[in-house]
């Protein structure tokens, strides 16, 4: 009972989320997403999120996405636990070489139409890991990105705003 | 006439609600987690999306993988066609009684099973098998909670129950009825994938029991599975208000009875969801091996209750 | 009908004579054996069907044929619809003989096959037709005798001369029983008719008539497979040829449900209460026991000899529900349960039969019945996969085939317990109903193992692999059952009026071939509950073409692409990486582990240097069915201690054997003097 005298107590916790006023271009666009897309996946986007060799820090701030605070499911986003049932991957990390084959595989197993959106610095252009011996590249080297969240780690804010950007959803200042 | 038109209409009405409920329930969870939560409405977005997308197969998998969800889907919108959601009796009401939509329900659980170990997945297996341990194990609940309640109304056929609960609304607070609903109330968690038993929306696999049976599908598929997973959570919504608590419901076709009737459906549906809403968040999944238990409970409830409606006859 | 009754002899003894000369042309004679067969069980289906619906009994004497005794054959309603569960069986399994046996051309007698099964289903049609007690026992006699000979067709397998053994050993026990039983019954003459038994039956003391009904409990419960008398069954069944194994699962165990209902209804016209309670209460342990063992299998033909101990017992509880109402004089409640029972042992014949064959087709193709060394069938075999499922969904009571219209009278008459006036008797009735419940949920689980480890997914093995889909012939004998399976299913409405009728007169019971149909419906007592599996089917068919049409008119993604199972980005994919049957099983092992005690082994293999490597594990888990330790065994111990006290009365000396006939000789002159 005492949890539900707590809920009671604690208010809505969930921040808004704006545009951004910093000058810097947070947000990458490799590819543009078709306009057919991007009214299926308007309001509902099942996201999958793919490691492809990354230190944990970008998956830590994925991982907040779905906490009160920011909290993506209001704007129709869920994590899922399927490529099968995913429209968007997440991917994270410079593509090590044990994992550029899981990641192409990956790609294959979600249906079309999907967008690929890919998070921090390493995944863009392998951020602290660039020239190591096992690492392949940019997630671009092995699957079509959508778009880039360069960061690192990017802040979840930042990387909901990629997400939201790239499906055209950012809500106006 | 109007009795056949408003049984397609209550389907429809039931397959359009469905998802409705689904996002209900989640929102209230969200609500209480302290969240926004995603509206209520965005799970019909989340199914138009899934019938927008392509379905892939894999080259293991057989006819069973392609012909499931349409069967799971048919015999889920068939079940909405037999049982009494605004008015009763219907005209169907005589094709179908409460044994014909449980072992229908069950048919399509059969398949889905049959669909998870298609694809030859050791996830696809795992949940097959205990998806079928669970609703193996909850089928004697459900057949004594149908025997407690056809000892009382005389009958299996829906209509009837319905009739005689609302003739006799003392009996609705007899041990009897109060034990059954407890009983139902308990395998209907079980058998929608609610937490105790199974929770809805986790992704660990070895956890998963509704969810790894459908892992493989994808697009217009499993748009069809989970709308019919969602309207399989209605029907047992309906089920527990409308045999337990039959007021609102309509037995003359006219439309004001009509319309309070559909007002009452909603407002039960709601005060369930929010219910099952409350649950979940208090409550952990349980262990695997410790719902065999709690669903042993719900079945001695079951025997209590008509045991009791035996001897207070 | 007579000349049908000739007709089907005729074809038996055709099938069973032209079997007889073979040599090198085994392959004809085999044709010709099956072919006899058929024509046959054809006639017998359509001497049934004839007979049941004009309500003409058949009747034949021939004390010519054996001077100093009289065999009587008369052929009654309930004889008539047995006859046509023989028939129905017999036709399939014959035609599915004629692909089936041509893979034991050369290696095992395909002459005393073809004559053995012949002579078989010719016992078993002519059977339901006796009329007084001796017929009854010697073609009982007869049709255990050819089906021992039948089972041990294989006999250079292992197991197969242990599993005849048992099954000889069952079923004389019982058919000492049965003997003792019509001993009683006929006051010592065996010649009497069926009809002065009748008559004379009600003159019984009830001690004789408890006897009797002990006696014939234990006599054809042994043949069905009552537990605990069904140890033989999971060993017989599965070791025969798999037409052979149809016919024994679908028919042979039925004369046990025939000679129950011919006893304890017809001749002693039903009896007090506790006698349904027994058979009420043997059939639902039997049901949940059976179905409980059948779980745990991997051995595909064991698994389907362990769900006829489960089919029999809800047959049972149908039964054992009607000899309650009975009792109590509710005599439209005591139809509904004896036309539940009757019906489902149609339905059983059917699907059990058909699934039977199926399995045989599998063990054709693949080779083996272990069902974890089979998978991807039904690409290779897609008829017997079709055939296969629609057996599984039957008998899974899985809605709008026949196993489900039976369960549902099944249950209905359970519900009707509410109406009996004493409540401890009533009370028996909602256990029933969870016991029933239970096992055609764990049934509808067991057949998911079945049908999806055997068919479904990828091979297991390369024999798996290169399988490759039946003759023509075993097809055939498949789809008769299959659509008999389904036609029982969506006419219930004509099956249950007939049976109605062939129930009417027995044991003082109304005909009632009006009361439980209406229209397209099936309906109980007083038209409470009421069900109709045939609009149910066209309406989920008109259903099922209609959601596609839909999803076509709202133009919805109609795109299909082909790829490899999702993995977690794995490559490749190995059967090693599937579920297997044991998995499957498992959480259910673990919820009735104190039911099955499973014995566990686990030897670890370590590195002579250090503990921390292991060179191999070895794991074994055995489940042995508690009746053989329990009961059998002490009771085979028992026997072997008299064998031996008894033995030492033969001391192998000429003088205290002829002592023994000496005094043999006066004690029986002594008795014939006095007496």
């Amino acid at each position: 009972m005492s949890l539900f005298t707590k809920i009671l107590r604690t208010p809505t916790v969930t921040e808004p989320i704006a545009r951004g006023d910093v000058e810097v271009e947070v947000e990458v666009i490799a590819r543009q997403i078709e306009q057919g897309s991007r009214r299926l996946f308007g309001r509902s986007l099942h996201v999958r999120e793919v490691d492809a060799g990354s230190c944990n820090g970008c998956e830590l701030e994925i991982s907040a996405l779905s906490n009160p605070y920011y909290d993506m499911e209001r704007f129709g986003l869920h994590f899922v636990a399927s490529p099968r049932h995913a429209d968007c991957l997440l991917v994270t990390g410079p593509v090590t070489r044990n994992m550029a084959g899981p990641l192409k595989r990956t790609y294959e197993a979600t249906p079309d139409p999907k967008i690929v959106i890919a998070i921090g610095d390493c995944a863009h252009n392998c951020g602290v890991f660039k020239d190591s011996y096992a690492v392949v590249g940019g997630v671009d080297k092995v699957i079509p990105v959508n778009v880039f969240v360069p960061g690192c780690p990017p802040e979840p804010v930042d990387i909901l705003r990629g997400i939201l950007l790239a499906l055209d959803r950012l809500p106006r200042k | 006439m109007t009795g056949y038109f408003l049984e397609v209409s209550q389907a429809l009405g039931a397959l359009a609600l469905a998802p409705g409920l689904v996002g209900f329930v989640r929102w209230w969870k969200a609500r209480l987690q302290g969240r926004r939560g995603a509206a209520p409405w965005l799970v019909y977005y989340d199914l138009r999306k899934l019938f927008g997308k392509e379905v892939i197969m894999s080259t293991n998998a057989s006819w069973i993988f392609r012909f499931t969800p349409y069967l799971v889907f048919t015999t889920t919108v068939a079940v909405t066609l037999l049982i009494p959601l605004v008015a009763a009796p219907l005209p169907f009401d005589r094709i179908g009684d409460l044994l014909l939509v449980v072992y229908l329900l069950l048919l399509g659980t059969f398949f889905l099973a049959l669909a998870g170990l298609d694809p030859g997945t050791a996830f696809g297996g795992m949940g097959a098998s205990r998806e079928m341990t669970i609703a193996a194990i909850a089928e004697p609940t459900i057949a004594l909670s149908i025997f407690g309640l056809a000892v009382g109304a005389g009958s299996t056929n829906l209509g009837r129950i319905v009739a005689e609960t609302l003739a006799h609304p003392s009996a609705s607070i007899s041990p009897g009825h109060l034990l059954g609903f407890a009983a139902l109330f308990t395998v209907m968690l079980a058998e929608t994938g609610r937490l105790p038993v199974d929770n809805p929306s986790t992704h660990l696999e070895l956890t998963m029991i509704h969810e790894a049976m459908t892992l493989e599908y994808s697009g217009r598929y499993l748009a069809l599975i989970e709308w019919a997973s969602a309207l399989r959570l209605l029907i047992f919504f309906s089920l527990l208000a409308n045999m337990f608590a039959p007021w609102g419901v309509a037995t003359t076709l006219t439309p004001a009875a009509l319309g309070m009737a559909a007002v009452a459906l909603v407002a039960k549906l709601a005060a369930l969801g929010i219910v099952v809403a409350l649950l979940e968040t208090r409550i952990a999944k349980l262990r695997l091996f410790r719902v065999p238990e709690l669903l042993a409970v719900s079945f001695v409830l079951a025997l209590l209750a008509v045991t009791s409606s035996f001897l207070l006859r | 009908m007579l000349t049908l009754f000739l007709l089907m002899v005729a074809g038996y003894v055709f099938g069973a004579l032209a079997a007889l000369p073979g040599g090198g042309h085994g392959a004809f004679a085999r044709r010709l054996a099956a072919a006899g067969a058929t024509f046959g069980s054809i006639s017998g289906v359509a001497l049934g069907v004839l007979s049941i619906a004009s309500g003409n009994p058949l009747t034949l004497t021939s004390s010519r044929f054996l001077p100093l005794t009289g065999a009587a054959l008369r052929l009654d309603g309930l004889g008539a619809f047995f006859l046509v569960v023989v028939g129905l069986v017999g036709c399939a399994a014959a035609i599915y003989a004629f692909g089936y046996t041509a893979h034991y051309a050369g290696r095992y007698s395909l002459r005393f096959l073809g004559a053995m099964f012949n002579l078989l289903l010719l016992a078993l049609s002519l059977q339901v037709m006796a009329d007084n007690a001796l017929t009854f026992l010697i073609l009982w006699e007869a049709m255990s005798l050819t089906a021992y000979c039948l089972v041990l067709t294989e006999h250079d397998r292992p197991g197969t001369v242990r599993a005849g053994v048992w099954y000889l050993a069952m079923t004389h026990a019982g058919f000492a029983a049965l003997i003792a039983m019509f001993l009683l019954l006929s006051r010592a003459d065996l010649t009497s008719s069926f009809a002065s038994i009748r008559a004379g039956a009600a003159l019984l003391s009830p001690a004789s008539r408890n006897a009797v009904f002990l006696l014939a409990l234990f006599g054809f419960g042994a043949k069905s497979g009552i537990i605990p008398l069904h140890v033989w069954l999971p060993m017989a069944h599965p070791v025969a040829p798999s037409h052979v194994s149809a016919i024994l699962s679908g028919v042979v165990i039925k004369m046990g449900i025939y000679g129950l209902l011919r006893v304890l209804l017809d001749l002693m016209g039903g009896g007090p209460a506790w006698w349904g309670g027994i058979v009420l209460s043997a059939g639902a342990v039997s049901a949940l026991l059976g179905v409980l063992y059948a779980l745990m299998e991997h051995d595909l033909k064991r698994l389907l000899a362990y769900h006829s101990v489960e089919n029999i017992g809800i047959i049972l509880i149908g039964i054992g529900a009607g000899l309650i109402f009975h009792s109590y004089g509710l005599m439209a409640l005591a139809a509904l349960g004896f036309i539940s029972g009757l019906y489902h042992t149609i339905n059983h014949a059917t699907f059990k039969g058909l699934l039977f064959l199926g399995a045989g087709s599998v063990l054709q193709a693949t080779g083996t019945r272990n069902m974890e060394k089979m998978g991807g069938l039904i690409k290779r075999m897609p008829w017997t996969a079709l055939f296969f499922l629609i057996g599984s969904v039957a008998i899974s009571a899985l809605p709008p085939l026949n196993g489900f219209a039976s369960e549902w009278l099944v249950f209905q008459s359970l519900l009707g317990g509410s109406n009996i006036p004493t409540p401890e008797v009533a009370a028996v009735m909602p256990l029933a109903v969870g016991m029933l419940a239970l096992t055609s949920g764990l049934a509808a689980a067991c057949f998911v193992k079945a049908f999806g480890i055997s068919f479904l997914a990828i091979p297991r093995s390369a024999e798996a692999e290169h399988a490759h889909e039946s003759p023509p012939s075993m097809v055939a004998g498949m789809a008769i059952l299959a659509i008999a399976c389904v036609a029982l299913g969506l006419a219930p409405f004509v099956v249950v009026p007939r049976l109605g009728r062939v129930l009417a007169g027995l044991g003082g019971l109304p005909d009632t071939h009006a009361e439980f149909t209406l229209n397209l419906s099936l309906i109980t007592p007083n038209n409470s509950s009421s069900m109709s599996p045939t609009l149910l089917a066209f309406g989920l068919l008109m259903l099922l073409g209609l959601v596609p049409l839909v999803m076509m008119v709202f133009r919805v993604n109609r795109r299909l692409r082909l790829s490899d199972s999702w993995g977690c980005g794995r490559v490749g994919q190995t059967p090693r990486m599937e579920y297997t049957a044991t998995a499957f099983a498992e959480p259910l092992r673990r919820v009735f582990a104190e039911l099955y005690r499973p014995t566990k082994e686990l030897s670890i293999d370590f590195h002579p240097d250090s503990k921390y490597f292991v060179q191999s594990i070895e794991y074994r888990s055995e489940i042995t069915p508690w009746f053989e330790k329990a009961l059998y065994r002490p009771l085979l111990r028992f026997v072997r201690l008299l064998a031996e006290l008894t033995r030492r009365l033969q001391s192998g000396s000429v003088h205290i054997y002829l002592f023994y006939i000496s005094f043999a000789l006066l004690v029986l002159l002594l008795i014939a003097r006095w007496s």
